[in-house]
């Protein structure tokens, strides 16, 4: 065989190789799933990192920066006090407190669901021995509860595609797309995402939207039903088939302001609101937020030590 | 001076009447809110736990008889909101505890103030004012390292 015909076979075996190699690096790699990213309608990105320090942490005394667009990441805490987000007596818009212009508005379904929960907290507040609060269980508190019970130091985390919102209390977290993608619908069951029915989640299915340079809007559905998960803490009731709307808007750069919508047509004859602009501000970005957590141990000890002996009928408390 | 006199008094008052339970985990059916007590004893035990933490300790009589009390505060997240530690009681510490103590007549209550053996003494925020336990809470942010 000649060198020129020995260089055109090389040339053959070299096309039959590359060729194919080639095109099948440039379908896999050049996707979007190779490239870990969504096919999904992209908003704008977010922009490249930001100080998260407010005002206050720096030592200035002016006033804090406008808010910085499509950005709600920090380490944020209840901006009247760390106590502000505990809401011991139920959603801090409509405290259980007997007052008539805090009466929310039951279904006859939503009153009979209240009645049936013996809370320890309102009006109706029980000894500690006879609550059945699904939270002395160490049950989770799933959504919206998160927001109406210990609400505390909270840390937003986000990137182009979602944001996560870490919790304090429970080493809770909730994630919120914003990569596009719809809302699922509730059916029966729980939800539908992309043909398939999937279950309801403690803390549901969450979708996100800018609807201006600082307001994010976040709709959630596919929660546990009343069987599950209580509102608040004083026993208001919430079911399967509750929407709930959330308003998170950056005021400035140092202060957020978080509204909560129900819409739970089983339980209540009309949407209300449950938190009304509550006021976070940013904390230093070097916070270590502490663990508060229910532990079952724990409880019983608790009971055992002090509910339930405390709990007892005068002349009738058990010895130690 | 009158307006001034006045104005004593009327923060007394407000002091008084205005208290701000914190009640993180339950209410206040348990409890004569305000009926506080002060017992001096020995810690036995501090259980820095949820979803309250626990200062067991002892009382002796006069009688030299010895009544096991048990004072719960808040959790420990509102806690070292307001100043106190894991580390800060220890077992065998002599203390003079205000308590506020449940309806059926237990040895049982919520705790007050604890003041301890080196002469300082813990508020719990129970029972006081908002205006106080803000105080407690910007204090103890103060002190608070991240």
């Amino acid at each position: 065989m000649s060198l020129a015909s020995k260089l055109l076979n090389l040339v053959r075996v070299l096309v039959m190789v590359l060729v194919p190699a080639l095109a099948f690096l440039s379908v896999t790699l050049g996707s979007p799933v190779a490239l870990g990213r969504s096919k999904r309608p992209q908003q704008p990105p977010a922009p490249a990192v930001k100080d998260q320090k407010s005002a206050a942490v720096k030592g200035q005394k002016t006033a804090p920066a406008p808010a910085p667009r499509h950005d709600l990441s920090g380490t944020w805490e209840p901006a009247n006090g760390p106590s502000e987000g505990i809401q011991p007596d139920g959603v801090k818009a409509m405290p259980n407190d007997g007052k008539p212009e805090h009466q929310l508005p039951y279904t006859p379904y939503g009153l009979q669901t209240y009645k049936s929960h013996h809370a320890l907290f309102g009006p109706d507040e029980n000894l500690p021995e006879f609550n059945n609060d699904p939270r002395d269980k160490c049950e989770p508190l799933g959504f919206p509860r998160m927001n109406f019970y210990n609400l505390r130091e909270t840390q937003i985390l986000q990137n182009e595609y979602k944001v996560a919102i870490l919790y304090e209390y429970g080493t809770a977290w909730r994630i919120i797309w914003t990569d596009g993608r719809e809302l699922p619908k509730m059916v029966d069951g729980g939800v539908a995402v992309g043909g398939e029915t999937k279950e309801p989640r403690y803390y549901g299915y969450s979708v996100g939207k800018w609807v201006d340079d600082t307001t994010l809007v976040v709709q959630t559905v596919g929660m546990m039903g009343e069987e599950r998960v209580w509102l608040d803490t004083a026993g208001r009731p919430i079911s399967d088939q509750v929407r709930v709307e959330e308003r998170l808007h950056r005021v400035d750069h140092d202060h957020l302001d978080w509204t909560v919508t129900i819409n739970d047509p089983k339980m209540y004859t009309k949407p209300w609101v449950a938190m009304d602009k509550f006021p976070m501000k940013l904390e230093d970005p070097h916070r270590d937020v502490m663990e508060q957590y229910c532990s079952p141990s724990e409880m019983e000890n608790y009971n055992k030590t002090f509910a339930h002996p405390a709990s007892a009928p005068a002349g009738q408390a058990p010895q130690r | 001076m009158r307006s001034k006199v006045m104005a004593e008094v009327v923060l007394a008052v407000g002091m008084v009447t205005l208290t701000f339970p914190l009640l993180a985990h339950h209410g206040t059916a348990a409890f004569e809110n305000d009926k506080k007590i002060t017992v001096k004893g020995t810690v036995t035990e501090w259980l820095w736990s949820n979803p309250h933490c626990l200062l067991q300790f002892d009382v002796k009589g006069d009688d030299g008889k010895v009544v096991h009390w048990v004072g719960e505060t808040q959790n420990p997240v509102s806690m070292t909101n307001v100043g106190w530690s894991k580390a800060a009681i220890k077992s065998g510490d002599e203390v003079t505890v205000t308590i506020l103590q449940v309806k059926n007549g237990l040895p049982l209550g919520r705790v007050v103030s604890v003041a301890l053996p080196n002469g300082k003494t813990l508020l719990s925020g129970e029972g006081e004012s908002r205006e106080v336990r803000e105080k407690l809470e910007r204090e103890a942010r103060e002190a608070r390292p991240n």
